[in-house]
């Protein structure tokens, strides 16, 4: 797999081959709180980059989250939404939220390598 | 308009907490063990809450009774010294212009006021005075509860008597040779306590709590709190357009004034507790995870628009979502199948009794 790369509305995605792993990164999880609830896209879904694609909830509040790129759902992760309190304890691991087959690939050249985004990050605490 | 600051603001800071922007305030929403941790260390340990941003407000003169109870529903001239009442401010409507708790003291009364309505409120109450009243809103102390199965063990470590106190009962203590205003109150569901301290020594009491290992307690879980209890919050389930029997608050105005009347709005709630409202205030459980927050729609099994949810979260306690809200009369029953509209889709969703979580308060 390859180095995961970051969005500005803290989502990563991990790509391998045309498959794109994507889900929200620790410092989203922190600023949310606990997480208590999770909505995944259907298989066969196409989702558009910066798009709305999956609903996280806090015990405070509603968030979006968005396709970093574009691409059709293949696979979702049901274990975040049976457990969705598990996004906060693995969230760039085993809680990730749903995996696409990449539209193009060149929609990754618009996002961040790790460093870039810890830096973002440092400079955009909220 | 800057943000005002509780008096024991750096504590907070220094405890790890994050703020929020409330009614005016600079108050915090958690600390570093987040919301849930603190809403289950309440429930099965103690915590403490800094509730200096709610007005506390002394009154007192000839004949005080009998002008406040023009605008505050509850009977303040049978209420005995010490004793507290869950009541409200009312408009000529009958709406709600603040709900409160109300304390007889030695002198008079001590109201308990919302941060965001305080000054309107004083404004409102002072229309019923005259020059024979006194009032002052005391900046002189802060107001800390104390919440949780385990307060009362703790509390009485530091302020000797106040586990004899009942559940809506107050009185003077000591505490570090000076003299503190303790009463058995809270907004939780739990058994617990509300500590009127001088600023000066707030941060001492706050210390000794911790040292008993009492978490600190921020207002989101204040919230998921109050919400497993039932308990109203102002803006939410309570404003000017909504009078208390429409809120399921009848208890609170008690027998004597519920049958005598002689408050505003009287003429509408009287005609209320006879023939009932349009809408009512109910319990919500949305089948499965989905969270109905404040504003979504409520439908019935037809698909009718019956009512709008007022607020709505995660009940960490229950472990399930819970909500509370306004539907038409006919569809109020406990366990009514109704819908909920959350984002674009429909929910199952059934009518439920309140409180969520059952209550353990000092009888």
């Amino acid at each position: 797999m390859s180095e995961k790369k970051f969005s500005k509305k803290h989502e990563w995605v991990a790509v391998e081959g045309d498959i794109a792993t994507i889900g929200i990164t620790k410092h989203a999880t922190e600023m949310l709180g606990d997480i208590v609830f999770v909505e995944v896209p259907d298989k066969g879904k196409s989702v558009e980059q910066n798009g709305q694609a999956a609903v996280v909830e806090s015990t405070k509040a509603a968030s979006d989250v968005y396709s970093p790129i574009s691409g059709e759902v293949i696979e979702n992760n049901k274990s975040i939404v049976d457990d969705p309190s598990s996004v906060n304890s693995d969230p760039e691991g085993a809680s990730w939220f749903f995996k696409i087959k990449i539209k193009n690939n060149s929609e990754l050249d618009n996002l961040m390598n790790k460093t870039d985004y810890d830096k973002f990050v440092a400079e955009n605490p909220n | 308009m800057e943000a005002q600051k509780t008096n024991l603001y750096s504590y907070h800071k220094n405890l790890g907490a994050k703020f929020v922007s409330f009614a005016g305030y600079e108050m915090p929403i958690q600390y570093s063990e987040g919301i849930v941790k603190e809403h289950i260390s309440t429930r099965t340990f103690a915590g403490f809450f800094d509730v200096s941003h709610m007005g506390q407000f002394y009154i007192s003169g000839k004949n005080i009774e009998e002008a406040l109870e023009k605008i505050i529903p509850t009977d303040l001239k049978g209420l005995k010294e010490n004793q507290s009442k869950y009541s409200f401010l009312l408009n000529d409507k009958g709406g709600v212009i603040d709900d409160l708790i109300i304390t007889r003291r030695e002198k008079g009364f001590c109201i308990i006021l919302n941060a965001a309505c305080k000054e309107n409120d004083i404004k409102q109450i002072s229309k019923q005075l005259n020059d024979d009243h006194k009032f002052h809103l005391c900046t002189q102390t802060s107001l800390i509860a104390l919440q949780g199965p385990k307060s009362a063990e703790i509390l009485e470590n530091y302020i000797k008597g106040v586990s004899s106190l009942k559940f809506m009962q107050g009185g003077t203590f000591n505490f570090e040779n000076e003299k503190i205003y303790v009463t058995r109150s809270g907004y939780t569901g739990e058994d617990g306590f509300e500590i009127s301290v001088l600023n000066t020594q707030a941060e001492l009491l706050l210390k000794k709590l911790a040292d008993s290992k009492v978490k600190p307690i921020g207002l989101g879980a204040r919230d998921t709190l109050r919400l497993e209890a039932g308990l109203c919050l102002y803006g939410h389930e309570l404003n000017e357009e909504i009078n208390p029997i429409e809120a399921n608050l009848k208890w609170a105005i008690g027998k004597k004034r519920r049958e005598e009347g002689g408050f505003n709005g009287w003429e509408i709630i009287k005609k209320n507790l006879e023939k009932g409202t349009l809408k009512i205030r109910v319990g919500i459980l949305p089948e499965g995870k989905i969270i109905a927050r404040e504003g979504t729609k409520i439908f019935s099994t037809n698909d009718e628009e019956i009512g709008v949810v007022t607020s709505g979260t995660f009940g960490p306690s229950i472990n399930a979502p819970v909500a509370m809200g306004y539907v038409n009369s006919s569809w109020s029953e406990v366990g009514t199948n109704i819908k909920l509209e959350v984002r674009g889709k429909k929910y199952e969703a059934k009518v439920a009794v309140l409180p969520f979580y059952k209550k353990s308060y000092a009888k």
